[in-house]
């Protein structure tokens, strides 16, 4: 197998790689941050504060925030082999890598994008920052009458010669209120076809000109909010690509997103206690054969796990076929897909597992983690809908990778 | 595709050029109308024989090229294709399994160059009514002499008219439903007592209903342990599920190309019905689907080729994952292709019947995922 055949040319120096990492951190983690996942303010709860802005600035140092970058823009110009290795120590002794939360959509989105489409100066001004999780970017996207339908957005931006004045309403920019900067989708041609009269501006959020609005979801969570330009100002330097390639720009960073959006169950899977038939051996008991004492969930159950172990290995002959080089490419579409769904039909199998202890909204009737999975399970309903709704990333496939033709119906 | 070595990719194209060209779907039908007993061509099995395919699991020291399963897979996924009859799953893997694993070396060197050479072939004989139940073995093997003497029936045997010899799962000890007292005998078909009928199916491919009434074997008839033969035949059922399951794979490929390609060119309302959202969205299911499940098959094969301890687990996720997308698949090319599809005169019959036969043979998605919660505890 051509995997083998890597490893051995490669084995030596990954391993000298890995015995690096461990040694590094050894000396660097907080160990009182093991397992702790960093939220968008900063901390899973106040107290870790310090210790996290001392373990990012730390990784930050080594370039391992976005490993993958070059070293002149904040990376560690790691190949696919040593950030899987990295990410594997890490995983090891329970160490999270906080910069790309911090971020916000920086590292997984605007920053891959930049490192196309940018010039030389927008990739020295702007990499560095969201490489040490300093700078927290947010997205301009959808509007509200531009969602799945995205390329109809209004939001205008005017060329004033040196800069544009963006005049508009953004919806659903996670974390826009938390955000230094901001990448837009923004009209500056509307005589064209609608694709083809797009740009992607960049533009600082402290400015008179920007005010944002959190959105209060069916969760209760606040993670995104609206957005309004009112003759808000961009610089020409700022503009990302060519004036009105903005789809294309844009086309590139949603594959970027899907590719993040594709791993299922999120970071869970470390303690065994936490898996989905585990959990439902302790709420529903077994039967004198040890099988769970409900054999139509136990089926239901068995068809999920089958799903989640077929994204794992799916996702694992990705990257072999790539030969540890993965392409962000169109498969991403069927990743997400799969991913969702599997994301979703698990926060469903917990609650129908917790019964009539699953739908608590507060209080102490309720386990920390019950109360938390009825909030996952309302937060992720969003997953199929953003990032180009389950049905958007079918039209994808069907036209993109099966080649079917388009439909021709017109609104 | 996993990520194929130079000889692994040779191999396949090899196989998919043949197929394509000397073993396309018309010479299954030619074969159908000929209502030929054993269900498949002779030339077509030996030019397999020719072309090394009997051996791709057999050391090199019986006559083999040891490539291993995943290679095999690589050409039932081609034969699957074209729905190739012939008996190199049940003969050429799953037989020669039986006899790589629990064989004697004298058993493996009177058994295996044979198989290699074609001369032998060789069919695992396991179920006995209508659901695949190893453990509800009930014919028996009772000492005698220095031998033993069989007796009882076995149904749906693969390649059963076909075979010259049978391995045979029998009862030694223990009670009907128990893993425990089950034994594996290898029994010429010319043995005393043996006798055999066809199956007329669906798919016409060949299975038979074998009796063996009294036959009595040798010592030397013995395969592995005796009353402890349930691992083995588990272990040799799976290398069989992960072949059905690269078979299924080419099965529900070629099914799924036949529709898109229909999707493509059949034109309703004046335009294609592929630009009907309704059937595009089906479409980008079945197509994710499929990969999904090309790595369940994949990964089990390896699994196999790598001796993991996660084999049983991957050949169940394999089966029944490609069990439930062939399904999908093979219900989707009638539907989509309307009347048409209805003919006997095209193809597309022959792939709904094939894909029902190969989600029952050696365990339907039901078995597997009772299996799969079974390895898991719950």
């Amino acid at each position: 197998m051509t995997a083998s055949a890597t490893k051995t040319e490669h084995g030596s120096d990954l391993e000298a790689f890995r015995a690096e990492v461990r040694a590094w951190l050894k000396d660097n983690f907080p160990p009182a941050l093991e397992g702790i996942v960093p939220m968008m303010e900063g901390g899973a709860d106040g107290s870790h504060a310090a210790d996290l802005a001392t373990w990012r600035d730390r990784l930050a140092e080594r370039g391992w925030g976005a490993p993958h970058w070059p070293k002149a823009y904040g990376g560690a110009g790691l190949d696919h082999a040593h950030v899987r290795a990295l990410a594997q120590e890490m995983g090891r002794v329970g160490a999270i890598n906080p910069i790309p939360l911090l971020a916000g959509m920086g590292v997984t989105m605007v920053g891959p994008t930049i490192l196309e489409y940018g010039t030389d100066d927008q990739k020295q001004r702007h990499l560095p920052g969201i490489a040490s999780g300093k700078v927290r970017w947010c997205l301009g996207l959808s509007e509200p009458n531009a969602g799945s339908d995205l390329a109809s957005l209004s939001t205008l931006a005017e060329d004033r010669g040196d800069h544009f004045v963006v005049n508009g309403q953004k919806i659903w920019t996670s974390g826009a209120d938390i955000s230094q900067w901001c990448g837009a989708l923004v009209r500056t041609d509307k005589t064209v076809a609608k694709h083809k009269g797009i740009s992607f501006l960049m533009l600082p959020m402290d400015q008179p000109g920007v005010r944002t609005r959190p959105i209060k979801l069916i969760s209760g969570a606040s993670p995104f909010c609206e957005t309004f330009f009112d003759d808000a100002r961009a610089e020409k330097d700022d503009l990302l690509g060519e004036l009105n390639d903005g789809w294309n720009v844009i086309k590139r960073l949603l594959q970027h997103e899907r590719a993040s959006q594709t791993s299922a169950g999120g970071p869970g899977g470390k303690k065994k206690a936490s898996a989905l038939h585990e959990v439902a051996k302790r709420y529903v008991g077994v039967d004198s054969a040890g099988r769970l004492d409900d054999p139509d969930l136990r089926s239901r159950l068995t068809r999920h796990l089958m799903d989640a172990a077929a994204h794992k290995l799916t996702a694992e002959r990705i990257a072999a076929e790539a030969k540890g080089n993965p392409q962000v490419s169109a498969a991403a579409s069927i990743m997400k897909n799969s991913a969702t769904g599997i994301t979703q039909a698990r926060s469903e199998l917990m609650l129908e597992i917790m019964g009539q202890q699953g739908f608590g909204w507060e209080g102490d009737a309720y386990a920390a983690d019950e109360l938390a999975i009825v909030r996952e399970w309302l937060w992720g309903k969003a997953i199929s809908i953003y990032g180009g709704s389950a049905e958007v990333q079918r039209n994808i496939i069907s036209k993109n990778i099966l080649g079917l033709p388009e439909t021709t119906q017109k609104g | 595709m996993a990520a194929l070595n130079e000889e692994q990719s040779l191999i396949r194209d090899q196989a998919k050029s043949w197929v394509t060209e000397q073993a396309p779907v018309r010479r299954f039908r030619e074969m159908r109308d000929a209502r030929i007993e054993t269900a498949y061509a002779p030339e077509a099995f030996a030019a397999m024989v020719d072309m090394g395919w009997t051996g791709i699991l057999v050391p090199e020291s019986y006559g083999g090229s040891d490539l291993g399963y995943l290679t095999f897979g690589l050409i039932l996924e081609e034969l699957g294709r074209q729905l190739t009859a012939s008996p190199l799953l049940a003969s050429g893997l799953i037989g020669t399994s039986a006899l790589l694993l629990g064989g004697s070396e004298e058993q493996k060197q009177v058994w295996l160059p044979k198989l290699v050479d074609g001369s032998a072939i060789l069919t695992l004989a396991v179920d006995e009514g209508p659901r695949h139940a190893p453990t509800k073995t009930a014919l028996t093997a009772a000492k005698s002499g220095g031998g033993f003497v069989l007796d009882g029936s076995k149904a749906m045997v693969l390649e059963g008219m076909a075979a010259t010899a049978y391995v045979v799962v029998a009862r030694t000890g223990g009670a009907a439903g128990s893993e425990d007292g089950l034994s594996l005998f290898l029994v010429p078909a010319e043995a005393k007592g043996v006798s055999r009928s066809a199956r007329s199916t669906a798919d016409s491919r060949g299975y038979a209903d074998v009796t063996f009434a009294k036959v009595e074997v040798g010592a030397d008839a013995l395969l592995g342990k005796l009353d402890a033969g349930y691992p083995l035949l588990d272990a040799i059922l799976d290398r069989g599920r992960a072949g059905l399951a690269a078979e299924m794979l080419g099965t529900a490929s070629q099914a799924f190309d036949m529709t898109l390609e229909y999707l493509k060119t059949r034109k309703q309302f004046g335009r294609v019905i592929g630009s009907f959202q309704a059937l595009g969205h089906r479409a980008a299911d079945m197509y994710s689907g499929m990969e999904l499940a090309r790595s369940c098959v994949e990964a089990a094969l390896q699994a196999i080729d790598s001796d993991a301890d996660n084999v049983a687990e991957l050949c169940s996720l394999a089966k029944c994952k490609m069990g439930d997308h062939l399904h999908l698949v093979s219900n989707e090319l009638i539907q989509m292709h309307g009347g048409i599809g209805m003919t006997d005169e095209y193809d597309a019959g022959f792939y709904l019947k094939r894909a029902r036969a190969l989600e029952a043979i050696y365990g339907n998605q039901a078995f597997h995922r009772e299996r799969y919660a079974r390895l898991l505890g719950y």
